[in-house]
């Protein structure tokens, strides 16, 4: 029972196991929801989902499981056409309450609304096979007893309830708490306090005085000194920000991934270029002139444990990566190329976080060469990038 | 059955997380945006079947360990340098740690464990056996303490780090969304069943707008808003006031209640100005 279903949660990427499963199984045995897909659905979220991040994953898969049962549903409720009437006559009956028998005479009775649901469900049959998703128009008064027929007694849903519930997957209102997704405001900080995982480093020990008395006290006296690893933020980020040209269409998100970060790291350090990095690299936009640093005393003044996260679209011709002067605004010496080989060589933690979509890559020729430079460590500026990002740089 | 209480709105979908977890004896993990009751929940269940709450709260210092016993050998030493009677029962050193007074109690009690997010990375993995099995070993006394009933236990996080797989697999989990405005309603209802309707709508219309604003780096929350409501009563607020968008250049009454944070503020000010040009 409902192995499928855990199937088909782990093919839409919820690393559900076993474990779920039979609690699952226990939850429904002790009673905790029957006869509602709505509850089932709220139970099942609680048992196999563990992260808001995979709500959205979870969603589709239900709804995808749950159609395919809909639809043996309607097939098997076609075949029941052929079930003795007065059974299902009788089956029928004893699901309806007083003031729906009412409504079902006032329609012309039983046989009628047979008749009418035979055709409905005929209907609802083509429908779906030109593939439209969910046909929850039937559940109108008269056959809200739909869900009633013995097959829908299995699941046991209700058919308004239901519709309703349908709404509550089909609309995917946790689609941008999902790790593949775009960058919110919220993901934002989620992603951050990944950051914050390297930003403790284990350097040198010192005396943990508490566990030496401790460990003294249980030597009856006798001195036993506890050395502890030396916790603090020692991490530091220096940050290139592409900016301007191509780069405008991103300036929301790079705004928010340099508030996120500056709240995180004491040591942080942000410069800006254009498209690439040449001779020089600037930290006032405004001031440009005034706040150029040359990039070779870049290089000597930051340390090679200073962790380097560049921040760009990489969306430029390629002779501004491969030919000196090719840069758009000034006349370069040397190619972007060899300034990003340098930067690359000095620092051992180098990653590019890259806003452009992924699926955009290949068609950038000078995306793929920098990603080339970067010896592959480009990543798509989401949850999940970043979340890679950090991996690199730990 | 755990249904919320008068003063707290639990949706369908809480209720089901909590009654699984009761039912089932697993530990609910409970997540959400500061401020949407995550910490208030263990409070009230406890408090609706009339029960003991046993709270462990978290910081980055907190050690596993501690919420099991805790051995004070330090004072053992001191003593025996004394020559007190009672060093030579080590039972006299073990200090019963939040666990230990969870697996003893009398009723079933509701052991929150909140915010385990702040403690170190390997804190969760330390309790793992503790809280699968709701027993452990005490060392120093050879003793095993086993839970008779296993406690009710509500663990919160904020996200601010991911805890690991083997914890969660032993955990069910619930995020609590923000509230919609209907569910608001409601909540706002039975803190304040005497508010007028007009103030109210009034009120949480420029509370959803204020969350609706983006950039904001704290946007306003539940309790953030039953503390301005509070604060709007008390200082007999109408709702024609809070309409006037003009009302301090913009600002909204109080709004220290609302907005934690002077950027926000001067944020707001400066839509407030642009939309009057």
């Amino acid at each position: 029972m409902l192995i499928e279903f855990l199937f088909t949660l782990r093919r839409h990427g919820i690393k559900a196991s076993l474990r779920e499963l039979l609690d699952c199984l226990a939850a429904l045995e002790k009673g905790l929801c029957f006869g509602s897909l709505d509850d089932f659905y709220t139970l099942s979220k609680v048992i196999f989902v563990k992260d808001e991040t995979l709500f959205d994953k979870f969603d589709r898969a239900f709804a995808d499981y749950f159609q395919g049962v809909e639809q043996v549903n309607i097939a098997n409720a076609l075949q029941q056409q052929a079930l003795p009437a007065d059974w299902l006559r009788k089956e029928f009956e004893k699901h309806l309450s007083d003031e729906e028998k009412a409504k079902l005479k006032a329609l012309g009775g039983l046989d009628k609304l047979m008749e009418a649901l035979k055709n409905r469900l005929e209907e609802q049959q083509k429908r779906h096979a030109g593939g439209n998703k969910w046909v929850g128009t039937g559940g109108t008064s008269p056959f809200g007893a739909y869900g009633y027929n013995p097959e829908g007694v299995r699941i046991g849903q209700h058919e308004s309830r239901h519709r309703k519930a349908v709404k509550v997957w089909d609309k995917r209102q946790y689609k941008n708490l999902d790790k593949d997704a775009d960058l919110s405001t919220r993901n934002m900080k989620l992603a951050i306090k990944q950051l914050r995982k390297f930003a403790h480093s284990h350097e040198g020990e010192e005396l943990d005085l508490n566990n030496t008395i401790e460990a003294t006290a249980k030597q009856g006296g006798l001195l036993d000194v506890k050395m502890a690893p030396q916790r603090h933020n020692a991490i530091s980020v220096l940050m290139l920000f592409d900016i301007g040209g191509s780069m405008d269409d991103h300036i929301q998100i790079c705004e928010q991934l340099f508030s996120a970060a500056h709240s995180e790291f004491k040591h942080l350090e942000f410069f800006y270029f254009h498209n690439c990095v040449y001779e020089h690299v600037w930290k006032d936009n405004e001031r440009l002139n005034d706040s150029l640093l040359d990039t070779y005393q870049l290089i000597n003044k930051f340390g090679k444990d200073y962790r380097l996260i560049f921040v760009g679209d990489a969306t430029m011709g390629p002779y501004e990566i491969t030919y000196p002067g090719g840069s758009v605004e000034h006349w370069n010496q040397e190619p972007g190329r060899v300034w990003l080989q340098r930067l690359t060589d000095h620092f051992d933690k180098v990653a590019w976080l890259n806003p452009q979509p992924k699926n955009y890559w290949n068609y950038y020729q000078s995306i793929e060469q920098i990603d080339g430079l970067m010896e592959r460590r480009m990543y798509p500026l989401t949850l999940e990038g970043i979340t890679q990002a950090v991996k690199t740089l730990t | 059955m755990f249904k919320g209480t008068s003063t707290y709105i639990a949706t369908a979908a809480l209720q089901q997380a909590v009654n699984a977890a009761i039912l089932l004896e697993k530990p609910l993990l409970i997540k959400g945006e500061p401020g949407t009751g995550k910490t208030l929940l263990a409070e009230e269940l406890a408090q609706s079947l009339d029960t003991e709450l046993i709270q462990w709260h978290i910081k980055s210092t907190t050690k596993a360990q501690q919420g099991l016993y805790e051995y004070d050998a330090v004072s053992r030493l001191r003593d025996s340098q004394l020559g007190d009677e009672r060093v030579h029962d080590v039972n006299n050193y073990i200090i019963k740690g939040k666990l230990w007074q969870a697996f003893s109690a009398k009723k079933r009690p509701v052991l929150l464990i909140d915010e385990i997010d702040k403690a170190d990375i390997e804190f969760p993995n330390d309790l793992l056996l503790e809280l699968d099995k709701m027993e452990f070993h005490v060392y120093e006394t050879q003793q095993q303490v086993k839970a008779d009933i296993r406690p009710i236990v509500i663990i919160t996080s904020n996200n601010e780090k991911e805890l690991p797989d083997a914890f969660l697999r032993r955990c069910f989990f619930h995020y609590i969304d923000f509230p919609s405005l209907e569910e608001m309603k409601a909540i706002v209802d039975v803190h304040f069943p005497n508010l007028k309707t007009t103030l109210l709508n009034q009120a949480l219309e420029v509370f959803f707008n204020l969350r609706d604003i983006r950039g904001l780096k704290k946007k306003p929350s539940t309790s953030e808003l039953l503390d301005w409501l509070k604060l709007l009563l008390a200082e007999d607020i109408d709702a024609a006031t809070l309409h006037d968008k003009t009302h301090q250049g913009g600002l909204m009454p109080l709004f220290g209640a609302l907005l934690k944070n002077e950027q926000d503020v001067t944020l707001i000010e400066k839509l407030a100005f642009m939309s009057k040009r």
